[in-house]
């Protein structure tokens, strides 16, 4: 019957649009992540620049924090408490830790960069982070770390209006207690030395 | 293979036609009236559930440091499974399934569906999701709130198979519209009677169609969205993990792709039952029939635009939000259209304020203060301040829980006398109208102020300063309760009713096909397909 026929045809039709907006919502996840990479969309960091451009003259200030996981018998905190910063420059940095019980303890840490939004701004050249430390019973250790940012952040309007950056680490003794605690799902990307991850 | 055993028990009405037997009829039915009737009772039975629930929250917040519910995860549970109950069990089988099923053949002129043994499908894949949505209630396991947002919904933090279960129901519901829709779509484009144009269409038809389409877009988006989080739960993948290079952001986007057009279906049908009902009672046509129409699709097509606006909080940056926040002030425009030519059909007519009417101009009243709360909440600005209070609780109740329940009891008053041959008691519909219109606006108007005043929702317990307003939201609330109390009572009288009422019932103003048929209308209609001119 000519009725039939045309209702099959439809019917298929509409079922294939069904199966085609199930392929897209998984098609989704590879175009979210480039779109994301391309754009630095929802705070993922651009890698890949790895040298300044050289400064322009303008500032911005950096305060530095330091926490340590309840778990993690050391005492850990910057060298400086904050810093100017010439947009488009190198910068060195340095944290210090403590360890103070009488036993070789190994840290890793983490960390991230507030507000959020400048974060596709905010370059590290060299950092301790995701590295596996060892510090002997009562040992002391600098942590060094490089970074500069994009003279960039004072033209997005987004980002004009931020005069301030807090870089935190926080040590953990391992990537375990970093994912419970919920840390590890905001913390920034690895830059330097390959980390070694337990 | 069509049933031949005749019950002549239950077979004799007035038009000597035959129908199968109990069980034949109502468990392997492929008669779209009667599934439409197993889709009414469903929804509500889904109802009932789902507002017994809110009933108990009401309770719990009525006073601070009440203990009613026992604990935050209980609560979590309770609020979850209102939302999907009062959407998926409720307001879709009853606007969707029960008068979709049953007036989009009448009114088109067709003798049934185009698949009337996919439509039993559909019906029948409802009762085992409500039963494991029961599951993922009884259990306490279900406590991410509607929106499902990993990680609240992950293994970590949802152990429990509760959760699982009610991921699952989800999927079997959509998988129900899905099958509703395409039967739905199929029998609008190639069922209509000769000589009846798309442009001929009665305007809940339209409805109908526009909500179909919405259907099949969006729910495969949460079918997606729902399977990757089952395997992120069960099956070690990492789709919305940032351990794994997830993304739970990319779970809220594909969640409100879905989520926004789920709006829009649940008021699309509403909208097309209350353009009849003024229309009927005004005893004129529908003021602006085409644009009634293209304002219908225009909010089908701009709805899969806009879905950001629920997320204006989750990292976007100020350009992304000004676009969402502009393309869902754009929604206005056809709603505006929409309610501007309702009050144009009522302009210099012969309003007779029957119970269908009251519940239609309670709908224009509800809906529109929805409207306009939906305008203030489209601001990304004010939705930082806003955001997960009570003021979002307040609007978007007034626009479903108000809105879309005042058009399905607008469709149920209008359409009971057709569907079961027994009129409603004409002073105890107008009563539950009453008591239902006090009780849901003192429920949800207070709302408005306790979000302003900062009160977070999905809480069970609230600071003394927001006493006040919260005694007067559960009054309301009971008021609400009693009048649901006053529509099983409406139901009952209607069952137990002997007078039998005319084929065209509402006289005049009511010009569309389903009323040239007798009133119930037989097993099996339009023999011969009425031709339209």
């Amino acid at each position: 019957m000519e009725r039939r026929t045309s209702n099959r045809v439809t019917g298929v039709v509409v079922a294939a649009i069904v199966v085609g907006m199930v392929g897209m919502s998984f098609a989704a996840i590879p175009l979210y992540r480039a779109f994301c990479q391309a754009t630095g969309y929802g705070g993922t960091p651009k890698i890949g620049l790895a040298a300044a451009p050289g400064g322009n003259g303008q500032t911005i200030r950096v305060r530095f924090d330091a926490n340590i996981d309840p778990g993690l018998p050391w005492t850990f905190r910057p060298d400086q408490r904050d810093m100017t910063v010439t947009l488009g420059e190198d910068h060195l940095a340095a944290y210090s830790a403590h360890n103070n019980v009488n036993r070789p303890m190994t840290g890793v840490a983490l960390y991230n960069v507030t507000p959020e939004k400048i974060g596709k701004y905010f370059h590290k050249t060299a950092c301790f982070c995701f590295n596996q430390q060892v510090l002997e019973p009562g040992q002391d250790m600098s942590f060094p770390l490089s970074f500069w940012i994009d003279p960039e952040i004072a033209r997005d309007p987004n980002t004009a209006n931020v005069h301030d950056i807090v870089l935190s680490y926080t040590f953990y003794e391992k990537l375990d207690d970093a994912a419970k605690s919920g840390a590890l799902a905001k913390a920034g990307p690895h830059v330097g030395p390959a980390a070694t991850t337990n | 293979m069509a049933d031949t055993t005749h019950d002549h028990a239950h077979g004799h009405d007035d038009q000597h036609d035959h129908k199968p037997g109990f069980v034949t009829r109502w468990f392997f039915s492929t008669n779209h009236k009667d599934i439409g009737t197993l889709y009414l009772i469903f929804a509500v039975v889904g109802g009932l559930v789902g507002g017994v629930l809110s009933e108990i929250m009401r309770a719990q917040l009525q006073f601070p440091n009440n203990h009613i519910v026992t604990d935050g995860q209980q609560w979590n549970t309770i609020i979850t499974t209102h939302g999907l109950l009062m959407i998926f069990f409720s307001v879709m089988p009853a606007l969707i399934g029960g008068f979709g099923n049953w007036f989009i053949p009448l009114m088109i002129g067709a003798p049934d569906m185009a698949f009337p043994r996919l439509n039993n499908i559909s019906f029948w894949l409802l009762p085992p999701a409500f039963l494991l949505i029961c599951i993922g209630l009884f259990m306490g396991e279900s406590g991410s709130g509607w929106t499902l947002y990993p990680p609240l919904s992950n293994a970590t933090y949802e152990s429990g198979m509760g959760m699982d279960c009610t991921l699952f129901a989800l999927h079997l519901a959509g998988a129900s519209s899905l099958l509703g829709a395409m039967n739905f779509i199929t029998t609008i484009f190639n069922m209509r009677a000769p000589g009846m144009t798309m442009h001929k269409l009665p305007l809940f038809i339209w409805a109908e169609l526009v909500t179909a389409w919405l259907l099949v877009l969006a729910v495969p988006v949460l079918a997606g969205a729902i399977t990757m989080l089952i395997c992120d739960r069960n099956f070690g993948t990492a789709f919305f993990d940032p351990q794994g290079g997830g993304d739970p952001v990319l779970f809220q986007h594909l969640f409100w792709f879905f989520g926004h057009p789920e709006v829009y279906i649940m008021i699309l049908p509403g909208f097309g039952i209350v353009s009849h009902v003024i229309s009927t009672f005004s005893k004129k046509p529908i003021f602006g029939y085409l644009g009634m129409v293209y304002a219908m699709v225009g909010i089908g097509v701009i709805g899969f635009v806009v879905w950001a606006h629920h997320m204006y909080l989750s990292g976007m940056d100020v350009d992304t939000r000004a676009y969402f926040m502009g393309a869902t002030m754009v929604i206005a425009v056809p709603t505006g259209v929409k309610v501007f030519s309702w009050i144009a059909t009522m302009w210099g007519g012969s309003i007779e304020f029957k119970t269908p009417m009251l519940w239609a101009i309670g709908f224009l009243f509800v809906f529109t203060i929805g409207g306009v709360t939906g305008v203030v909440c489209a601001n990304a600005g004010i939705d930082e301040v806003i955001h997960n209070t009570y003021y979002i609780v307040a609007h978007f109740h007034y626009v479903l829980s108000l809105g879309a329940v005042f058009s399905i009891f607008c469709g149920f008053y209008y359409w009971i006398g057709k569907m079961s041959g027994r009129q409603y008691p004409e002073f105890w519909g107008k009563v539950h109208f009453w008591l239902f219109f006090i009780g849901v606006n003192l429920t949800f108007f207070p709302q408005h102020f306790l979000g302003l005043a900062g009160m977070p929702r999905r809480y069970p317990d609230y600071p003394d300063a927001f006493a006040g307003w919260n005694y007067v939201s559960s009054v309301g609330a009971y008021i609400s309760g009693i009048s649901t109390l006053v529509f099983l009572y409406v139901c009952f009288k209607i069952f137990t009713s002997k007078v039998p009422v005319a084929d065209n019932y509402w006289g005049e103003g009511a010009t569309t096909l389903e009323w040239t048929q007798t009133s119930p209308p037989p097993f099996h209609t339009y023999a011969e397909l009425p031709r339209i001119l």
